[in-house]
């Protein structure tokens, strides 16, 4: 049962359809093991954004705050997508690599420890 | 005619027991034209069995004519207690400014709530076929809604002299960390009605209420703030007969039909997990907020959930209920949550209706000591950072907002508790869609009524589809969340509240 109602067949509103972003679609980002930033970030970006552009022109102003920022090679990074390893294509649209409306993209940089060495 | 005039005049040599009957279950009737089932429709579709609503043992024995004269002598002595507060400027008296941003979060976390439990407990006390558990949950109702008036009487004064007070009321539907309280009693009171009085009667008011009343009045206690202990001791009665309601109901439920425990045991399971998420906000506030410390987070759930909660369980075991799903996770997340809880409102303090800081190196230390065998590890080490930021002029703000668990609302803070330097994610695909989680106990939330969490109104989301105003953050702040942009939010060095109290206390 999809639901507890009242009333037979009961559909709930999807209050977050791709339909309801105005062009957008949600991507997260995170850091993993830099808890300087508690939660991964909500981005609204166009589908037919580049990773390239994902990275330079949304994610660095957000992460350049960190002290190992400057240390970060995004060349080295290795990510997830969705919780499954993923080899990003810089210049290649969001949507055209699998990166869908709310998916999770998550950056790992395992010789970065974080802020004294507390993967902070 | 004449047969009323006997009937006032044996009323008043009755019995406290004719009385009591004449008062509760009385007031019923049988419906000699109608089906009870159309009058009473939301009795069945939970798949709850109720074979015989007499042996409902009504929790209190109390009429409503009793009960007017026991509130009103309370109120009395509530109000001159609050005039005597006000005359006498008891806002002065307050350990530290700091600890006003304590009460901030409970006017506008925690006293809209009581408006809501009013409302669900208005709605159910129509629902039940039971006279008795109709009329319970009517006092019940009237409770709440005294709840909610002395907490923003009793608050008033401090409305007067800091910031951050103004629009609670506005501000429940729509701030962000505010959603986390607010969806809690959405989901309960759209819900059925046995399954509302579980959540809010039995899981929140029985099991876990003591974890949001003790510390807050006690906190008051401590930190000088005689209006808040003051509405605080008025409710006390009031909330040992709502937990006595919420033990009836589990007792009542279980013991009507051996089908009905499987139900009730989701429902527990359900409910205990969202209240320890709310709790969250709680164990924050003990262990960052309070200036003068009543007991630690992790003290506080190992007295009143390990201890009592133990006892309470192993009482239900003899009807076939077992612990909360999820309570062995609880125990292993009282060494974290309050530190990652107060991380997140200290780097979103931009965006908080209250004020946030850095932990005096006096706190460090007591944190340390409470949480020898995790603060110096993973937590100490943010303040050290944020210290370091602070003094090159780098007080630290996030600069986008968070992701958020489709179910608790709250951001994606929480860790694997086994690794507390690794985010826990969870997610599923439904209907096309993908929805992300903090935890199982979310997710097996979600997974358990996915018609109904599609539906959760989280914030950030709402944001960033335009509908709370903008563009800019510092719009929705403003104009949608009706915040004092600069004066109720930001870091408390340098706030209005800060440089009042210096003067008013004639320190530079």
């Amino acid at each position: 049962m999809s639901v507890q109602a009242i009333v037979p067949d009961y559909r709930g509103v999807v209050r977050d359809r791709f339909e309801n972003f105005h062009g957008n679609q949600l991507v997260y980002v995170a850091w993993d093991k830099h808890l300087m930033f508690c939660a991964p970030f909500a981005f609204p970006v166009p589908p037919e954004m580049s990773f390239k552009s994902l990275l330079t022109d949304v994610a660095t102003d957000v992460f350049a705050v960190h002290p190992e920022f400057d240390q970060l090679d995004w060349s080295k990074a290795e990510w997830l997508l969705d919780g499954q390893p993923f080899i990003p294509q810089l210049d290649v649209a969001l949507k055209d690599q699998g990166i869908s409306h709310k998916s999770v993209l998550r950056f790992q940089t395992p010789e970065l420890k974080g802020y004294m060495g507390a993967d902070i | 005619m004449n047969k009323n005039k006997v009937t006032t005049m044996a009323a008043k040599k009755l019995s406290l027991k004719e009385k009591y009957s004449l008062l509760t279950r009385d007031l019923d009737w049988e419906f000699s034209y109608q089906d009870r089932k159309d009058a009473f429709p939301m009795e069945e579709f939970e798949g709850i069995k109720i074979t015989d609503w007499s042996k409902w043992e009504d929790p209190f024995r109390l009429t409503m004519d009793a009960y007017w004269k026991y509130q009103a002598e309370k109120e009395k002595k509530l109000y001159a207690i609050l005039d005597a507060f006000a005359q006498n400027n008891g806002h002065l008296n307050v350990s530290d400014p700091r600890y006003v941003n304590a009460i901030k979060l409970f006017l506008t976390g925690i006293s809209p709530q009581e408006y809501q439990a009013h409302q669900g407990f208005a709605h159910i006390g129509r629902q039940y076929g039971g006279v008795g558990a109709r009329i319970a949950c009517q006092m019940q109702s009237i409770d709440e809604l005294r709840h909610v008036q002395t907490q923003v009487h009793a608050m008033s004064q401090f409305n007067k002299y800091f910031d951050g007070f103004q629009s609670w009321s506005n501000m429940q539907d729509r701030v962000w960390y505010l959603s986390v309280p607010t969806s809690f009693f959405h989901d309960a009171r759209s819900a059925g009605p046995f399954e509302f009085l579980v959540a809010i009667g039995f899981s929140f008011e029985y099991v876990l209420t003591n974890l949001l009343f003790v510390p807050f009045m006690s906190g008051a206690a401590y930190n000088g703030d005689m209006a808040t202990v003051t509405f605080g001791f008025s409710a006390q009665s009031d909330e040992a007969r709502h937990m006595t309601l919420g033990l009836e109901v589990i007792k009542f439920l279980l013991e009507q039909h051996e089908d009905n425990v499987p139900i009730v045991q989701k429902w527990i399971d359900k409910w205990f997990w969202r209240g320890t998420r709310l709790l969250t906000l709680v164990g924050m506030m003990m262990d960052y907020m309070l200036p003068n410390k009543v007991m630690s987070w992790k003290e506080a759930w190992e007295v009143y959930f390990e201890e009592a909660g133990g006892a309470l369980f192993k009482d239900l075991a003899r009807y076939g209920i077992t612990m909360p799903k999820y309570a062995a996770l609880v125990e292993k997340e009282k060494e974290h949550i309050s530190h990652q809880a107060w991380w997140t409102f200290y780097t979103h303090g931009h965006a908080t209706g209250f004020h946030t800081w850095i932990p005096t190196d006096e706190e460090l230390d007591w944190l340390s000591e409470k949480y020898p065998e995790t603060f110096d590890k993973y937590y100490r080490p943010r303040w050290e950072m944020a210290k370091k930021l602070e003094a090159e002029g780098k007080r630290f703000y996030t600069k986008a907002l968070p992701q958020l668990c489709t179910t608790c609302q709250i951001p994606m803070l929480f860790t694997e508790m086994d690794d507390p330097t690794q985010i826990a994610y969870r997610d599923t695909v439904y209907n096309g869609d993908r929805y992300h989680f903090c935890s199982d106990g979310c997710k097996d939330i979600f997974h358990d009524e996915p018609e109904k969490y599609v539906q959760s109104w989280l914030p950030v989301h709402q944001i960033l589809q335009g509908n709370c105003g903008g563009p800019g953050v510092e719009q929705v702040l403003s104009d949608y969340y009706h915040f004092n942009v600069g004066a109720d939010n930001m870091d408390m060095k340098g706030s209005p509240d800060e440089k009042r109290w210096k003067q008013w206390k004639g320190v530079a």
